[in-house]
């Protein structure tokens, strides 16, 4: 019987192992990714000069004589995009929370919910497509302007695309507010929106401030729906001119850039400075959640 | 009833006014995107563009291989990320008994499922199609989307395992069994439910993905050979969506375009009621 | 009867979709005393307490039938403004429901909702009700601290206080010093007394000594009816039913 025992430990031992391997691959391959974009970000910073680089106005990678590595409209148009996407999609996706939470009767809120979710997974590429035959020449007739694509028709499909996320995570958090604040609230009189907007959302803002910080995420994240909407020229970002984001500057050259070229090079130090944007927004929406679980 | 009360009580209604409107508009909004695909996607819809290739001889266009290459994509990739993710969940909610190695992985998925995905695409590009030999193929593809829903199956898998009640464990430890038995044979069977919704939701985001197919597995429009290990290894190609960025922007084929979007609409819908489904047999348990 | 009736039911039922969890209630509240609603638990006694400022409306199904009158006026008349109902008739729950506010925010949320903007007003508002609830003192200096950090003696008389300051009649207390410690209940039963004078007070307690201390008058619920009613030395000394007989000897509840 002492080797049926034997070989049972061992088995129990090798599964075990073998499930902790499997744990610590997410680690792993998160500290490859990030060493990777690191080591492989930085030369093409150092030779360009982090100045340069950062704040430079134009991004011209292609001139063979006087190559130019600037990121600042690339950099720019992002933040820009992203916070505009915002200012369109969370009052809306608030909105539509508070209905789904608070408001809506019960099948109404389960068909509405089912639209937002299969709005959540839609291809990129299919939101692209209706933005570029849709969006961008509406844009070009009512504003008469030479061609629609501009960041004004790329904040439009974004604002549509981070909908889902600010929505689901947004009630997740109204739903979790205690009853008995809800309760407090009316019996000082309150009528019943009050309560939502003046208890429900203050009580959920950790969790509110985690749906904006995946909203920002997604934005400065999202690649292909702008390609095909943005116009993609590197210009200082406004609101009607052809713009490129971080996020499609690495797309747009990437096929092109020849392997160990400076100019390939500098696509990985785009690559860095995007991952630690979208770094600092899950670290942000860490702390959020963090804070909401111990509120 | 004074001024007061009664502009109060007009407040009220005009706040859930603004909620009705709010949600309607999102909903107003998705179903014109979705019936504006559809109606202008319909026409382009065939029998024949979806069972036959693209030709440039004969000028037809078709989007079977686009199909066969989706499915090979969402299969290989399952094939990596599948024992991975659960395998992770297990260690996670069965043996760690370290709380921070816990919130370390799980921050570490967190951070993974919001990586972009053209960092993605760039880094699949240079590990697996250039430091591993894979070239620009539907293999290297596959793996770097692995990568990419690991987060996904692991956080579906871990809630799943979490649902299971500890009666079960109990229940079989207590007869004797060893841990890894009673995993195979009580754990995870309770939560296939939420296992098979892992898959589907990781197979969902493989069909929606372009930047990192576009750049590790080729634009390729022509059938593959997936008769032959040899041919497993080099197929090359372009996914549905992938297919529909190249009608739509480097073609300018609208009508096309649509019509792979309709497509990719319709397998959207039914992903999304398979994970509602499984969800609904789950709770009935 | 000598007193002033504030509010009055006559042979009021209540609904639960089809569970009738009151029945055929008369009860006559007197203005400015504090009465005492006692039974064991599910004899409707929170139920009724509930109905007097309609907070049963919450609860889908729900349906009141008979007369409850405020001041003369149906509470479930149609085009009650029940907001307006709820101001004059406010309710401490049984645990503290703080918002998670600072203690400033708290007490003045009731006054902003009513209209209130001005910053002198709203400062001498919560003043007078933080004083009212003998709280004051120990919240002077700190009060845009977060609420939710007091303890749980001092949460519950913030949140009378909170209730005090939309200047209501009535308060309605379910079980409000049921969560604390004796100490606290001790204070906020202090308080009790004080606030009378002015006040309309209603209480729920599964305690017959709380009651005994600190009501007027004491009404008695069983199984959803009320058994009797009187003062509460009357009816804690000379009993007229059997059933308050043996409940308050203890031989059940």
């Amino acid at each position: 019987m002492q080797w049926l025992e034997r070989r049972r430990r061992r088995g129990e031992w090798a599964a075990r192992t073998l499930f902790f391997l499997c744990a610590l691959a997410a680690v792993a391959l998160l500290l490859l990714i990030a060493a990777y974009v690191i080591f492989s970000g930085l030369p093409a910073i150092r030779e360009i000069g982090p100045g340069n680089f950062l704040l430079g106005k134009t991004w011209d990678s292609a001139n063979g004589e006087n190559p130019q590595f600037g990121i600042l409209p690339l950099l720019l148009t992002s933040v820009y995009g992203a916070a505009g996407a915002m200012a369109l999609g969370v009052p809306l996706g608030l909105l539509t929370a508070l209905f789904l939470a608070k408001a809506a009767p019960k099948g109404v809120a389960a068909a509405v919910r089912y639209l937002v979710r299969l709005l959540a997974g839609i291809p990129s590429v299919v939101c692209g497509l209706v933005g570029m035959t849709v969006f961008v020449p509406f844009l070009r007739e009512k504003l008469d302007l030479p061609a629609g694509d501009s960041l004004l028709a790329a904040v439009a499909v974004l604002a549509v695309m981070i909908l889902p996320s600010v929505v689901e995570l947004a009630e997740d958090a109204l739903a979790a507010v205690p009853r008995s604040y809800e309760e407090a609230s009316l019996a000082l009189g309150a009528t019943e929106a009050e309560t939502w907007f003046r208890v429900d959302l203050p009580a959920a803002g950790s969790g509110i401030a985690a749906a904006a910080a995946l909203g920002v995420g997604r934005a400065m994240g999202e690649t292909m729906a702008i390609l095909m909407v943005a116009g993609n020229v590197a210009n200082m970002p406004g609101p009607l001119r052809s713009v490129r984001f971080l996020t499609t500057g690495i797309a747009m050259e990437m096929g092109y850039a020849a392997a160990g070229s400076l100019r390939q090079r500098a696509l990985f130090s785009i690559a860095l400075v995007l991952f630690i944007l979208i770094l600092l927004m899950n670290i942000l929406l860490h702390l959020a959640r963090g804070r909401g679980k111990e509120g | 009833m004074n001024h007061r009360q009664a502009r109060r009580r007009a407040g009220d209604l005009l706040a859930k006014a603004l909620l009705w409107c709010g949600a309607g508009a999102v909903a107003a909004l998705l179903l014109a995107v979705a019936g504006y695909v559809c109606v202008r996607g319909a026409a382009g819809i065939s029998w024949r563009l979806l069972t036959e290739e693209e030709s440039v001889l004969r000028g037809t266009v078709g989007i079977f291989p686009a199909v066969v290459n989706t499915l090979f994509v969402i299969a290989a990739s399952l094939a990596v990320v599948l024992p991975l993710g659960v395998g992770a969940a297990v260690y996670l909610t069965e043996y760690a008994r370290r709380r921070w190695l816990v919130g370390l992985v799980e921050f570490a998925a967190e951070v993974l499922s919001g990586i972009p995905s053209i960092l993605y695409a760039m880094i699949g590009a240079l590990v697996f199609c250039g430091r591993l030999g894979l070239q620009k193929t539907l293999l290297a593809g596959a793996l770097t989307l692995a990568v990419m829903t690991l987060p996904t199956v692991l956080r579906t898998t871990q809630e799943s395992l979490k649902a299971a009640p500890d009666a079960y464990r109990e229940g079989a430890l207590g007869l004797g069994v060893g841990k890894w038995p009673m995993i195979r044979t009580v754990v995870l069977p309770a939560s296939r439910d939420g296992i098979v919704t892992g898959c589907i939701l990781a197979a969902g985001r493989v069909v929606g993905e372009t930047a990192v197919l576009m750049y590790t597995a080729g634009l390729s429009t022509v059938m593959q050979d997936f008769s032959s290990p040899q041919g497993l290894l080099h197929a090359s190609g372009a996914t549905l969506s992938t297919v529909l960025y190249v009608y739509a922007k480097e073609r300018a084929d609208i009508g096309t375009a649509f019509a792979v979007a309709t497509v990719l609409l319709a397998v959207t819908a039914v992903i999304n009621l398979a994970v509602s489904a499984v969800g609904r047999r789950a709770r009935r348990g | 009867m000598a007193e002033q009736t504030i509010l009055s039911a006559r042979g009021l039922d209540l609904y639960y979709g089809g569970t009738r969890a009151l029945r055929k209630i008369d009860l006559d509240i007197p203005a400015r005393q504090v009465t005492a609603l006692i039974g064991p638990s599910g004899c409707g006694k929170s139920t009724f307490l509930r109905c007097l400022n309609r907070m049963n409306d919450l609860i889908p199904g729900a349906r009141a039938e008979g007369s409850l009158t405020f001041h003369g006026e149906e509470i479930y008349a149609r085009g009650v403004d029940v907001t307006e109902l709820r101001r004059r008739i406010g309710m401490v729950f049984q645990k503290p429901n703080l918002f998670p506010m600072s203690i400033y925010d708290n007490v003045a949320y009731g006054p902003r909702l009513h209209g209130v903007r001005s910053r002198a007003a709203l400062d001498g508002t919560v003043e007078r009700s933080l004083r009212a609830a003998a709280i004051w003192e120990e919240v002077e200096n700190r009060l845009k601290r977060p609420a939710l950090g007091l303890s749980g003696g001092q949460q519950q008389r913030l949140c009378i206080a909170r209730a005090l300051a939309v200047e209501p009649e009535v308060l309605l207390m379910d079980e409000a010093t049921s969560a604390l410690d004796p100490i606290s209940t001790a204070r906020i039963e202090e308080l009790l007394g004080e606030l009378k004078s002015r006040y309309t007070i209603v209480l729920v307690t599964h305690n017959m000594q709380q009651a005994a201390r600190v009501s007027d008058r004491t009404a008695f619920f069983l199984g959803g009816e009320l058994v009797e009613a009187g003062s509460t030395e009357r009816l804690f000394s000379m009993p007229r039913s059997r059933r308050t007989e043996a409940y308050l000897t203890g031989r059940f509840g």
